[in-house]
């Protein structure tokens, strides 16, 4: 038996979440084999560091671009070669696209939104976020093939002394896995991505208007942070909606999550609720969010927040 | 065109979410049900296309009579039959298999369903679903535009955008972004009262095979108290941060 792991690449280099991924399949497989899959990685033996024995790396310039149904067809190909029983890939918006795919391929039961190691695996019972994080739901897989959906930063990253083989893994496909094309992709280069920030930083209604969205964007320059807004900023067009996050927006699940001028209706909360540590600046010591939050600062965002930065500058050039 | 929206019934975004019978059933009591929102963008995008390009809207459900006001409701928005399939759903890959069953029957040429239910959050509905059908499939769709057999679609990527084409038929995973949320429809009394006379034809489950099940919930362990700190010590903020919390 081995376990499968979909890792995966941006302009050939691992993304966080193919180390985090590969980690996890590492304490599942015990002491069966982890087998990695990715595509186009420049140096694929990297994996070996996160307990990967072997990566089936795929060199091949159809798949440059990600595409659904190829990149299903391709794992469900090497999890078939491998004889793999468990197929872990991450949450990223890629994975969310390509697992369900797998699982129909592969006849698999997949379980969404992973948030530890397995509870048991016989029966194979996982914990999984619910309710846009109000809950947890504790789901078991009773197919043979299981695939496993970890959310990000869930588990982390747990170092292996190892190497990892790399072998070049061609998978046949078929015309029919070409029939979604991506005629263009829009990415900002040197942006930070909500979904792969360390920290997060988010401005809501309090900031009176888009005009005074500098001092957010400066914070989150200083910290390397992705910088979010609430609902109502992205309803009024203030932001884009790429930035909403919240229940029916996207979720956060980073180390840090900096709230300013976000009283914290119900579903904002829902959606942040998996970031470990949560800051709320606000001038409303009734607002909400200073229930939900770890430190809180009771005052005047426009004051308060120039003043941080200029704190957190001279702090990250002591701490460089 | 055919359109296919599929329908799931979910508790309000404001609802306190409880669970009885050991912590192994959601808690319904006193919870107001609705379209799920991601959805309701779609269902809404739908409409986009009956009144501009003459297409029809069909939406389905998968569950138990309660879950009938909410395909109502969506009658009432426009949509012109209602299907539901007569069986709770349990996990995505139960629902996926009812939903082909409907879509198969139907002939259709587009599906929309949410990216993911706001309850369960599976996320996996509309992909076994086009998995199921080997159909084309957009996930995370916030634009959709077809051209007689040709869609164009803009999926969310992270960091990001993506333009795709596809042929129909095509399942998508929509969200915000389909259509505004100054765009959703509040049902006027003539949409109610139309719906009322709508078919809304309940049919009977395939057996389907469930992959997955929901043993047990849990809530979160309550919060520990907030620290607060004065807007005039911002140092000890950064000392919190960085030597308490280790965040930066």
């Amino acid at each position: 038996m081995s376990v499968l792991v979909y890792t995966e690449t941006e302009d050939g280099k691992f993304k966080k979440a193919a180390f985090e991924v590969a980690s996890y399949a590492k304490e599942v497989a015990g002491g069966d084999e982890v087998v990695a899959v990715s595509f186009n990685a420049t140096d694929a033996s990297e994996l070996g560091k996160y307990g990967v024995s072997k990566v089936l790396n795929i060199q091949n310039d159809k798949l440059s671009k990600f595409n659904a149904e190829a990149y299903a067809d391709a794992l469900t190909q090497a999890a078939k070669k491998e004889g793999s029983k468990i197929v872990v890939v991450s949450q990223s918006a890629n994975s969310k696209y390509v697992a369900p795919l797998l699982a129909v391929h592969l006849e698999a039961g997949y379980a969404s939104n992973v948030m530890a190691a397995p509870e048991s695996t016989d029966p194979f019972t996982v914990k999984r976020s619910a309710f846009t994080n109000k809950a947890f739901n504790f789901t078991k897989i009773t197919t043979d093939i299981k695939i496993v959906g970890l959310s990000q930063n869930a588990f982390g990253l747990k170092e292996n002394a190892g190497d990892a083989t790399v072998e070049d893994f061609s998978p046949e496909l078929k015309e029919g896995d070409f029939t979604v094309n991506v005629e263009s992709v829009d990415k900002a280069k040197d942006k930070v991505t909500i979904a792969d920030a360390e920290i997060v930083v988010s401005g809501g209604r309090g900031l009176k208007g888009p005009e005074n969205w500098g001092m957010i964007e400066e914070m989150a320059d200083i910290l390397g942070a992705a910088t979010a807004c609430s609902k109502p900023v992205s309803d009024m067009g203030w932001r884009p909606h790429s930035e909403h996050v919240g229940q029916t927006g996207k979720p956060v699940a980073s180390n840090l999550y900096i709230a300013v001028g976000i009283s914290g209706a119900i579903q904002h909360l829902a959606g942040i609720n998996a970031a470990k540590t949560k800051v709320v600046i606000n001038n409303d010591p009734e607002a909400p969010f200073f229930k939900a939050a770890d430190y809180g600062v009771v005052g005047d965002a426009f004051e308060i927040v120039p003043k941080l930065n200029e704190k957190l500058k001279e702090f990250k050039a002591k701490n460089a | 065109m055919k359109i296919l929206v599929c329908i799931s019934h979910v508790p309000d975004t404001t609802s306190k979410i409880n669970f009885t019978e050991g912590d192994s059933k959601f808690d319904t009591n006193g919870v107001n049900f609705v379209i799920n929102p991601n959805d309701e963008f779609g269902l809404t995008r739908a409409m986009w296309f009956k009144e501009k390009q003459g297409a029809s809207v069909d939406v389905v459900n998968v569950g138990g009579a309660e879950t009938e006001p909410t395909l109502r409701k969506a009658l009432a928005i426009g949509a012109d039959n209602a299907i539901r399939v007569n069986t709770p759903a349990t996990d995505g890959f139960q629902v996926a298999k009812q939903l082909a069953k409907v879509a198969k029957e139907g002939g259709y040429d587009l599906i929309i369903a949410g990216r993911e239910s706001i309850d369960y959050n599976g996320g996996m509905v509309p992909g076994m679903l086009a998995g199921i059908l080997d159909a084309n499939f957009i996930n995370t769709c916030i634009s959709l535009e077809v051209e007689g057999d040709k869609a164009t679609a803009i999926r969310e990527i992270d960091g990001g955008k993506e333009t795709l084409t596809a042929s129909l038929p095509l399942v998508i995973g929509g969200q915000k972004g389909l259509v505004e949320e100054s765009d959703l429809k509040i049902p006027n009394m003539r949409g109610i009262m139309q719906a009322r006379k709508k078919p809304l034809n309940v049919v009977e489950p395939d057996e389907a095979a469930t992959h997955t099940e929901a043993v047990k919930f849990e809530k979160p362990a309550p919060k520990g108290d907030v620290k607060l700190v004065d807007p005039e010590n911002l140092d000890e903020l950064i000392d919190l941060l960085h030597n308490e919390a280790k965040a930066i």
